[in-house]
């Protein structure tokens, strides 16, 4: 008898490996071994694989079937290896051609009749699949406007294996059948909130600005009321849309989470708002056997806003401290490691205080000191250093509302624009080092002899690392920022204004 | 005798035809102890082979091979011990096979021998 062989997929993290599914028949009696590390979802396929192929007509081997998963010592989970396994137990049978199957990715879990059902993490498993050198996939039809996101795959949905089998030359007549879809598979809202809305506080509103020129960090600090929040979230509708590969990426990390991903790659940076109450796990990402991402991954490449930030539990803020350092995300594992990707911009918003007034100017706070320094304490120094924008707002005035009616303000269109034109800017001077955006350059570069400010333009940071007002970290900061402000109004070089506006936005916390 | 009985028994006889056929001595059939029966004892060369037959009329609730589990062949295993005990002599390569007989009421009866199952 020949040996049935084909591929499918195994996701760790956000990389894939692909896996030979090998099936031979013994003569010997009726059996059907699984052997490579499968756990109990995958184990459990033999008898979803027997059944759907009983009851699909092309019938099963009445000897001993043992497949095998190759390399043997990957841990395998889930269901997805279903359509492989019963396409390779068929071949060995003479089925189907086994030549056919050996140059496909089978990726689908199967019903007990036969059909196939959609899976999820079928994107970054194509993606593994392309990578690994393979050019056809054949996915369940429910998944396979997914799997055609990836550009140069050939994808075949099948929603069935009667379908499958008949496509690899299998003689049988096909049975038409109602194809299994997944469930709310809409479009996701892509609807963006407009800078517009945002009346008075023009100090936040640049702030937000810089912070998508820049890809600063921001943290943003006033009483309830003040308009963290709706800052924070027009933030996303600033960014320059995705490129095609981070789209790619924001798209597989939607899959993995079990996320509909919707029939085109998302052009918009994600927005992930997770709740006060967010675990770590749900943060970072986990979960034994299948690992999978947590919220900051699934913002990566866009933002990740936390609201009420001290109320977040202080082991789960410090867990971001990791890949805001190295813009990836690992978890660990007794037997085996995932990456995800970490590249997020992180919003926090706070009250200063538990009663939320204090430093209103038309209220009072009713806290002890002792109480608003335990409440912002939460959030921990070596945290809040890596946050280059810390911003307060203030509550709006009648005053200012009447004046902000009057006079045109900034929409989102209008300030996307001045950001791309300002990272455009930046590309150029950051052309040939390993950074893309202002945020990454360490500040060992931007003193350096290449771009050093004039003596004059740093005066008053200059005087301010002196009497220790700022620390030598707060001062890369500082010229950070003035290099995103002075990439924003088009300048090539920041003035001396520049690095003053650059230290207001970092002065939330010493007031 | 009831119709399963019945239908064992045609079995066991085409059974024991046909492995006759293929060149096999058949020396027992039937051979019972205290601990069950051995269906077919039959010599293939040097060889001593315990066969159990499975009969079926019809494949419809499953193949007569899946019929038999692995507590029935460690039984068989046992029972064919006790054959060589109560058989003094030589008795140094024995084999356990499965012959599976599908008989159904009209038509062609289908065979297979599958060796060394155990």
């Amino acid at each position: 008898m020949p040996i049935g062989r084909t591929h499918a997929v195994s996701l760790l993290g956000l990389r894939g490996a692909v896996v030979e599914i090998e099936a031979d028949i013994s003569s010997n009696l009726p059996g059907f071994i699984l052997i490579g590390l499968p756990d109990t979802a995958l184990n459990e396929a033999k008898d979803r694989v027997r059944a759907a192929a009983i009851n699909s007509g092309c019938g099963w081997s009445h000897r001993k079937v043992t497949v095998n998963l190759s390399p043997a010592a990957l841990p395998k989970h889930g269901s997805g290896f279903d359509l492989g396994i019963a396409l390779a137990g068929l071949a060995a049978a003479g089925t189907v051609d086994p030549a056919s199957i050996e140059r496909v990715v089978h990726l689908g879990e199967l019903g007990l009749d036969g059909r196939l059902r959609p899976i999820s993490g079928v994107l970054p498993a194509v993606v593994s699949a392309s990578r690994a050198g393979f050019s056809t996939v054949m996915v369940p039809t429910g998944n396979a406007d997914e799997a055609a996101l990836v550009p140069g795959m050939r994808v075949i949905g099948v929603a069935s294996l009667l379908d499958a089998v008949i496509w690899h030359g299998g003689k049988f007549a096909p049975v038409p059948v109602d194809p299994i879809l997944r469930p709310g598979d809409d479009e996701i809202a892509t609807e963006t909130l407009d800078l517009a809305d945002v009346i008075g506080n023009d100090d936040a509103v640049e702030a937000m600005l810089v912070a998508a020129a820049g890809g600063h960090h921001a943290f943003l600090l006033g009483p309830p009321g003040a308009g963290k929040t709706m800052l924070a979230s027009r933030l996303p509708g600033l960014l320059p849309p995705l490129t095609p590969q981070d789209a790619i990426e924001v798209s597989s990390l939607r899959s993995l989470a079990g996320l509909p991903v919707g029939r085109a790659l998302p052009t918009r940076p994600p927005l992930e708002a997770p709740h006060h109450t967010a675990t770590s796990a749900a943060l970072i990402g986990g979960g034994s056997g299948l690992i999978r991402p947590g919220a900051a991954a699934r913002a990566s490449h866009g933002v990740l806003l936390l609201d009420e930030a001290p109320e977040f539990p202080t082991s789960v803020l410090d867990a971001l401290r990791q890949p805001l350092e190295s813009g990836v995300i690992s978890i660990h594992r007794a037997n085996s490691v995932a990456h995800f990707p970490g590249t997020f911009q992180l919003v926090m918003a706070a009250n200063p205080c538990a009663c939320g007034q204090f430093g209103a100017r038309d209220s009072e706070c009713t806290c002890t000191p002792m109480a608003r320094r335990r409440y912002l304490g939460r959030i921990s120094g070596p945290l809040l250093d890596r946050i280059d924008i810390q911003l307060r707002v203030h509550r709006i005035t009648s005053a200012r509302m009447r004046l902000a009616g009057e006079t045109s303000r900034l929409s989102t269109r209008q300030a996307a624009e001045r950001v791309l034109a300002a990272r455009a800017v930046a590309a150029v001077r950051l052309a040939g080092t390993p950074w893309s955006r202002n945020a990454h350059v360490p500040g060992t570069w931007l003193r350096g002899r290449a771009i050093r400010l004039a003596p004059a333009t740093t005066s008053s940071i200059d005087r301010a690392l002196e009497r220790g007002g700022i620390t030598m970290r707060g001062y890369d900061r500082v010229l950070r920022l003035s290099w995103t402000l002075a990439d924003l109004d088009g300048v090539t070089v920041p003035s001396a204004e520049h690095v003053g506006r650059a230290l207001y936005l970092r002065k939330a916390m010493s007031s | 005798m009831a119709a399963k009985d019945e239908l064992g028994k045609k079995g066991e006889a085409i059974a024991a035809g046909y492995l006759a056929d293929s060149g096999m001595r058949v020396v027992e059939r039937n051979w019972r102890c205290a601990q069950g029966e051995i269906d077919i004892v039959v010599r293939d060369g040097d060889e001593l082979v315990f066969v159990e037959v499975k009969t079926r009329s019809s494949t419809a609730f499953g193949h007569p091979l899946e019929a038999i589990t692995s507590r029935k062949l460690a039984r068989l295993r046992r029972l064919a011990a006790a054959w060589c005990d109560a058989h003094p002599g030589a008795h140094d390569r024995i084999r356990i096979d499965a012959v599976a007989v599908v008989a159904p009421a009209f038509g062609a009866v289908l065979i297979e021998h599958l060796k060394r199952v155990f």
